[in-house]
């Protein structure tokens, strides 16, 4: 029941993106379409699971001192293992999202949520932590690139909805994203006072 | 705490040596397969290995491109460019053309850019589409090189994207130059020696 | 000439903050005020340059030398965490006044994810030394440019009335989005 708590606590009362405001890099740089989103939150969601699930089990092994730079290390190590897998299967979808991949290493969600949570709960407890953050962090980034793609290009997941000429090219483009993400965390901040 | 953080890295680029002896055949297929396809697309039919006979001829302009030349039977009809220029309005743009032995061009495919979505992207498609004089496909490319109708040519331009398209079709042209070759046609069959 | 270009096309054109969406983090968290967003600039600029040489090194001689490609990830990150260290500890020493002024902004470019980003820009985009110097000093300009333009604006923001929702990250985000549109407008001119 707790683990439940845990994993919802991540998707709507600590949302990272919403919320916390952190990982903006990636959020705004691979969210041009629904399916790029995704596929970014996805992969930040794996390296996330499988990060919190290390640290967690080997915390007493690890002199604070050098905390800091051994859970870099992990996290790179998934981070890479994800970029080569990603450039091996799925040769295309690496192409699109580039840059970002290696980026994940720097993504603040990932090394806060190490440090925050993996380091001071269980295996279990810091896995689902990572299923909770990750599918937050994913939610977050699917809608975005849907709103962008629909406003911009009258697609959703590469479905035309609405005939191309009525889309407005500039949300797709790199104002878009901090323009509708804007509007998303205010509208996200209306509905929690509510 | 020195010893355990080397620790850590050690395990950590045994796990990725491990894992990177794993992906590399695959990631060198998937690199390989998508040269292919985008030389199959282009090309004329051929039943050799273009990859393998690539060659390098150069330009008009001085510089030099890679050729796959394709072969059906050990006769060589035509081959497929890998050309690029710098002139595009996000920077450089790749693309791949395919030509006949006569020099028409059969296809073409971009392989990279970062133009404009909506505008000048658009150029992927937009250059073969059979509308006013848009498609460059099953033409032959004149001695002044391909060029839009603002500069004279007899390309329809994408609209609200002339750099696009001036950039594009450059591209293209280098791609016919290299082909060519400096006297003309006769030179894009190289002798069967290999180099 | 080339180096003219690089430095146009990455200080304008392609700015690393407003149109490839790297160090967002430092610029949303670090824009309240004019005075912070030059310290940030300041240790940015510091910092970017340095790490860029140093892994580009790093890259040549012993990654490619010895077939380590797949390291890349984890060295580039420590090399910058561990520069970061350095150089505060080294500031702390030599220039008490400088490391008072940038000192707090210095652990922050560990995670600021366009000093990793360029590390790698710069070696898949096939740099040589000189040209990696002068692209790693142009972004770094380019940074400094958008983080205090946007932080002036913010500054005028602050005293205006904001609609109740949109206050404090959702107005900061839109500005930037104008920002970032009037960018745009120097696509093209390289």
């Amino acid at each position: 029941m707790s683990n439940l708590k845990v994993i919802l606590n991540g998707i709507i009362t600590e949302n990272p993106t919403f919320v916390l405001l952190l990982g903006m890099c990636p959020t705004l740089g691979t969210t041009s379409s629904a399916i790029n989103g995704m596929s970014m939150g996805l992969a930040t969601m794996f390296v996330l699971i499988c990060s919190n699930i290390v640290i967690s089990a080997v915390k007493n092994l690890i002199p604070d001192m050098v905390r800091i730079p051994a859970y870099i290390v992990v996290i790179a190590t998934f981070v890479t293992v994800v970029q080569m897998c990603m450039q091996a299967f799925l040769p295309a979808l690496y192409a699109t999202l580039g840059l970002f991949i290696p980026l994940i290493v720097v993504n603040c969600i990932v090394l806060g949520r190490a440090e925050a949570f993996a380091a001071k709960n269980g295996v279990v407890a810091s896995a689902c932590d990572g299923i909770g953050i990750g599918l937050g962090f994913t939610l977050a980034l699917t809608l975005l690139g849907a709103c962008r793609e629909l406003l911009g290009t009258g697609k959703l997941f590469n479905l035309t909805l609405v005939p191309e000429e009525y889309g407005s090219l500039i949300f797709v483009l790199a104002p878009g994203a901090f323009i509708v993400l804007g509007y998303l965390v205010a509208i996200v901040n209306k509905l929690r006072k509510a | 705490m020195l010893l355990s953080l080397t620790g850590i890295c050690l395990i950590a680029g045994a796990i990725l040596a491990g894992v990177n002896e794993f992906t590399a055949g695959p990631i060198a297929v998937a690199k390989a397969a998508a040269l292919e396809e985008a030389i199959k697309a282009v090309a004329p039919e051929f039943d050799n290995k273009p990859t393998e006979e690539a060659y390098m001829a150069v330009t008009a302009d001085g510089d030099s491109l890679k050729i796959y030349p394709a072969k059906k039977g050990g006769e060589t009809v035509g081959g497929a460019v890998e050309s690029n220029t710098l002139k595009g309005f996000g920077g450089e743009i790749k693309v791949i053309v395919g030509f006949d032995l006569q020099g028409t061009i059969l296809n073409y495919s971009v392989l990279e850019h970062a133009e404009t979505p909506g505008l000048g992207a658009k150029m992927q498609d937009w250059f073969r589409m059979e509308k006013g004089q848009q498609s460059i496909l099953g033409r032959a490319v004149p001695a002044q090189g391909l060029q839009v109708v603002k500069d004279g040519g007899d390309v329809d331009a994408i609209t609200a994207a002339t750099i696009s398209s001036r950039a594009f079709l450059n591209a293209v042209n280098r791609a016919y130059s290299a082909f060519a070759g400096v006297d003309g046609l006769t030179s894009a069959t190289p002798s069967s020696d290999n180099n | 000439m080339e180096y003219i270009l690089i430095f146009i096309a990455a200080v304008f054109v392609n700015n690393v903050v407003l149109s490839q969406f790297l160090g967002i983090c430092p610029f949303l968290g670090v824009s309240k005020k004019v005075s912070t967003a030059v310290g940030m600039s300041a240790a940015v600029t510091f910092v970017l340059t340095i790490s860029t040489i140093v892994t580009f090194l790093v890259q040549k001689y012993i990654l490619d030398a010895f077939g380590l490609g797949f390291m890349q990830t984890i060295s580039f990150i420590l090399i910058i965490a561990a520069l970061v260290q350095m150089v505060e500890i080294i500031l702390k020493k030599v220039s008490p006044a400088l490391y008072q002024a940038l000192g707090v902004f210095l652990p922050l470019i560990t995670t600021n994810c366009c000093v990793l980003g360029v590390a790698i820009l710069v070696i898949q985009k096939d740099y040589n030394l000189l040209e990696a110097i002068v692209y790693a000093i142009s972004i770094a300009i380019g940074f400094a440019l958008a983080l205090i333009i946007f932080a002036g604006i913010r500054e005028q923001l602050a005293m205006t009335h904001v609609p109740e929702g949109m206050k404090g990250t959702p107005i900061a985000l839109i500005t930037a989005g104008l920002l970032a549109m009037a960018f745009m407008g120097f696509s093209g001119i390289v």
